[in-house]
């Protein structure tokens, strides 16, 4: 017969089991859930991404450049980001830029449904000149990315001029404490937010439901989850995404305008080439003068007044310093300092080369 | 036994062994009778010696590989020729090169975007290669179709390969007959470890070896009857499927869910390494987002069983149910290059078999199948007694093949059941009669019975789709039509502009279609592609009875214009407020059925506006509207 086990042996097992009884309960303890039903609800403040550059008093905070067909869109771009004070009032050396362009469609830049490729490049160059450690441009589009990335020529011709063009990926989006009156809680794109200087380059074009869309609609682009929702409610989701971001810049791409059938578009027909780029601080401003190429009204677009209401910025973009460059066929051009109470709305649409038929206003 | 003069060894018989016409240490007696007959040895190792003439290169190799294997070469210990070492070593570096081909063409079958010029979207790889260089693929489909589908001719190639070398395909090239060598050698039977009886046994040719000839003989009939179903088990087809649709997948959910802990932590370093890890991983192998299979999980099943099998039958699959072996099988009774044996030096020490892929018989005393083996080399580099030898233009004296072996009625039998299985099939109510509504078939795609006698359910289409849109079906299209693609518009539309899977489709069962062909070009007079029409269920539409604006729907349509309209006008609410709504609206004539409006319908179970296949261009049955107008025309 085997000897018995000795006392120490005996106790040392005794110690192992109570041992792992001891381990066990601290893991139950630990780990104890008490069920229940509530919806989960994370706290935590609101988060807000404001990424505008204290104001050292730049000759104005609000401008348009016109061209004609022959002008390069760059050109137009340049102009526009001079008047305002050049590239260097927003970007300081080694900043991290992200350039966010309208790329939500798999259209052609023909189409209007993307912002000019052009346009971004251009942006992209200005940022890199005024001493950008890196620029980035990107977006979560609507369609297949990459098919959108590539066909709006936005990919090529930034890359060329030295971006790094990110295309949109699952695991890079991260939910958010937006706190809005309809967003609450929703998955933001981070490569957006992660950045120094954030600029804004959405197109000009119709939209269906919200009549007019550009700068401040531009930030469905930062949000990933079920977007289809926010319709039900698009200018309050429109506001309270602007409420979120608050771009350095807004660089609006009225080049090539889509009139009808927006926001994609697909009809060259419905489209019209206006040679305008708006550059402002002020992304409600944008908005409230950009609605007019397709001759809407800022009045008739309620996410607009809700930005005002807001404080995001102002409807009255001639209290912005506003200034006009109009690029004549040869190249040469006029400034022109306008005064509040000389320029108006509906006066510059009209002055707008091409002679527009305005849309039937709803 | 005339074949076989000499005495035989190992029984112990004294004397010299008289030499055939080899070297005279081949009469070299079995290690037991070493010490009786020392000065024997010493001269059998002299010459041994003489005759290899090793290099300081071959002696260090040498080395290298016993201190590797740990004993030396067993029996009379002859070398194996050097050209027959090196090409086994070839054959493995060409094995691993064609896996990691197939796996790089498999993983670039999407697109990635970039900075081509003009708007043509195009893959930069021939990413089928192949299966373009399928014969049986091209066999079933010249049989069905009676024609030869653009690049299939390819095939021919690998038809000649197999002419000169034999089932070189099998053992050298072959990705998932690769896989399945690798499995084999990962996980040996557990009875009989490495070299036991098992092994051997397992190894040996058994009649089971037939039963892929027979499903040869059936697909083949199947394919004359008009149904390429026999790309369900083309090793291709299976490889391209499992890991495209099961695998990839797969390990994309794995390594997500791993790195969301790390992004989860809130610690910024390891968020940034996570995703430093991801971007890699997206930029390489994945995709950028996580993609789902219809019912994959059946494809995974299957090749995890396959796999399995391995376990107790190295080369399972191979050996007994591949039909594309089996094509090569028969192609390679004509083959230059074969084996030729030696019985009468054999020592029966079954050392051939321990690795042998195809189990064709390479031990002595038997015939060789020269249509089972797969030309891997292991049995030359094996035998230590200098029996086996391939060569071109062998002698076929010791050749013979498993048709010869096979019973004729049961392949009459088995083919005639390939006859029945079709018109069994079609009569069920899948094709003409009460077919399923949602059976959308990818855009460019054939009327359905050409479908069938073209598609080889290879999933590349599935594979490419770039908004994860088509899938492999199950039952939809009932069972002959497994695993062919269907649109499931709610996992993913059809991106309007893309024409990748009619690209990727190897036998044409999706035609190549130009972007203007499937947008349709009113200035050129082309007609869009449809392939089905869109519906609303009003009861579920916001607009339509939840007085709330909405139509998203009518935002993603993409045609121009667009098929989507809406009605404006203030309904009222509960409180008999009126709220302005848009109603969406479908028409019919312009609908192409791309089914972006019920991917981004925003009533997530069962969407309120659904895409059903009638209406589709390829039919001309599942139509709607008496009308030869078509509106996508000027």
């Amino acid at each position: 017969m085997d000897p018995r086990p000795d006392r120490r042996e005996i106790l040392l097992r005794g110690a192992k089991a109570l041992g792992v009884l001891a381990g066990a309960s601290a893991l139950a303890k630990l780990t104890y859930d008490r069920g229940g039903w509530s919806a989960h609800r994370a706290d935590g403040a609101r988060e807000v991404r404001d990424y505008r550059v204290a104001d050292h008093g730049g000759p104005s905070d609000f401008s348009v450049a016109r061209g004609t067909d022959l002008t390069a869109p760059a050109e137009l771009v340049r102009q526009a980001v001079d008047a305002l004070g050049g590239m260097r009032r927003f970007i300081s050396r080694n900043d991290v830029v992200v350039v966010k362009p309208n790329i939500g469609w798999d259209r052609t830049p023909l189409q209007a449904a993307n912002t000019n490729p052009d346009v971004v490049a251009e942006v992209v160059r200005l940022a890199l000149d005024a001493g950008a450690r890196r620029v980035v441009v990107t977006d979560a589009s609507c369609n297949d990315p990459g098919r959108c990335f590539t066909r709006s020529r936005i990919w090529a011709k930034a890359h060329a001029v030295g971006a790094d063009v990110v295309l949109p990926a699952e695991h890079r989006f991260r939910t958010m404490r937006l706190r809005g009156e309809v967003l609450d809680e929703w998955p933001v794109y981070r490569t957006l937010i992660e950045a120094d200087k954030v600029i804004n380059v959405p197109v000009a074009k119709h939209h269906n439901l919200a009549k007019y869309t550009a700068a401040m609609k531009n930030w469905y682009g930062s949000l990933g989850g079920r977007r289809n929702r926010l319709h039900q409610s698009i200018d309050l989701s429109v506001a309270d995404l602007a409420t979120f971001m608050r771009p350095t810049l807004t660089v609006l791409d009225g080049v090539r305008v889509l009139l009808r059938n927006g926001p994609q578009g697909g009809n060259i027909d419905d489209t019209r080439r206006m040679n305008v780029v708006v550059a402002s601080t002020d992304q409600v401003a944008v908005d409230a003068f950009g609605c007019t190429l397709i001759g809407q009204r800022p009045e008739n677009l309620a996410y607009l007044a809700m930005g005002q209401a807001r404080g995001i910025g102002t409807m009255q973009w001639n209290s912005l310093r506003p200034r006009e460059i109009d690029l004549n066929a040869r190249g040469a051009h006029s400034y022109r300092i306008v005064t509040p109470e000389g320029w108006d709305a509906t006066a510059l649409a009209r002055a707008v080369h091409s002679p527009l038929v305005l849309p039937e206003l709803a | 036994m005339s074949d076989h003069p000499s005495p035989i060894p190992w029984l112990g018989v004294v004397g010299v062994v008289p030499a055939l016409d080899a070297p005279p240490v081949l009469a070299t007696p079995s290690p037991a009778s070493d010490s009786a007959r020392p000065e024997v040895v010493k001269s059998a190792a002299a010459t041994v010696e003489v005759a290899a003439a090793p290099s300081p290169l071959d002696r260090a190799r040498g080395w290298v590989r016993a201190k590797l294997k740990g004993k030396k070469r067993p029996g009379s210990g002859i070398p194996a020729r050097k050209i027959i070492v090196w090409l086994r070593d070839a054959r493995r570096v060409s094995q691993a090169g064609f896996l990691g081909l197939f796996l790089f063409l498999l993983v670039r079958t999407e697109f990635r975007g970039g900075f081509a010029e003009g708007s043509n979207v195009r893959l930069p790889y021939p990413v089928e290669a192949f299966l373009l260089a399928d014969p049986f693929v091209s066999l079933m489909t010249v049989l069905s179709t009676h024609t030869v589908y653009r690049a299939l001719w390819w095939s021919l190639g690998l038809v000649a390969l197999t002419l000169v070398f034999g089932r070189v395909f099998c053992g050298w090239i072959c990705p998932f007959g690769t896989l399945h060598h690798l499995f084999a050698w990962l996980m040996p039977n557990p009875r009989g470890a490495t070299t036991g009886g098992r092994r051997v046994r397992a190894n040996m040719t058994w009649p089971y070896q037939h039963v892929k000839y027979y499903l040869l003989g059936a697909f083949l009939v199947a394919a004359l009857c008009g149904s390429a179903i026999g790309g369900l088990l083309d090793p291709i087809c299976i490889a391209v499927r499992a890991v495209g649709l099961g695998v990839l997948p797969a390990v994309s959910y794995i390594s997500g869910r791993g790195l969301d802990a790390l992004t989860h932590t809130n610690v910024h370093a390891l968020q940034q390494g996570g995703d430093a890890v991801r971007d890699t991983l997206v930029a390489t192998v994945l995709q950028p987002r996580q993609y789902f299979f219809h019912q994959t999980w059946v494809i995974s099943a299957l090749l995890f069983v396959v796999l399995l099998a391995n376990r107790w039958i190295p080369r399972f699959w191979c050996r007994a149910l591949c039909p594309l072996g089996a094509t090569l099988g028969v192609i390679s009774r004509h083959a230059i290059v074969g084996m030729e044996k030696d019985h009468s030096k054999c020592t029966d020490c079954n050392l051939c078999l321990v690795d042998c892929q195809g189990a064709d018989s390479p031990q002595g005393g038997v015939k060789h199948r020269q249509d089972e083996c797969h030309m891997c080399l292991n049995c030359e580099v094996a035998c230590p007694e200098d029996v086996i030898k391939f060569r071109w233009f062998p002698n076929r004296r010791s050749e013979t093949f498993a048709q010869d072996a096979m019973d004729r009625r049961k392949v009459l039998v088995t083919s005639l059941a390939g006859a029945a299985v079709i018109p069994m099939a079609r009569t069920s109510d899948t094709i003409d009669a009460n077919y399923y509504d949602r059976l959308i078939r990818p855009p460019g795609a054939v009327e359905e019975r050409s479908f069938m006698e073209r598609c080889i359910r290879c999933a590349e289409c599935m594979k490419v789709c770039p908004n994860n849109a088509l899938h492999p079906a199950f039952l939809e299209s009932g069972v002959e039509g497994l695993w062919t693609p269907i649109l499931i518009p709610r996992i993913g539309y059809c991106e309007p502009s893309c024409v990748l899977c009619g690209q990727v489709c190897p036998t044409g069962a999706i035609q190549k279609i130009t972007e203007d062909q499937k947008l349709g070009n009113p200035a050129r007079r082309v007609e869009a592609i449809k392939i089905g029409t869109a519906f609303y269920d009003h009861g579920r539409c916001l607009p339509w009875s939840m007085a709330t604006p909405c139509i998203v729907c009518e935002e993603f349509c993409p045609t121009s214009p667009k098929a989507i309209w809406v009605e404006e006008l203030d309904v009222p609410d509960r409180d008999n407020h009126p709220v302005h709504v848009q109603r969406p609206h479908v028409d019919p004539r312009l609908c192409i059925g791309c089914g972006a409006c019920e991917k981004v319908c925003p009533v997530q179970d069962r969407p309120a506006v659904y895409v059903t296949s009638v209406g589709e261009s390829r039919s001309r049955t599942n139509v709607i509207l008496l009308e030869t107008e078509n509106y996508n025309r000027s």
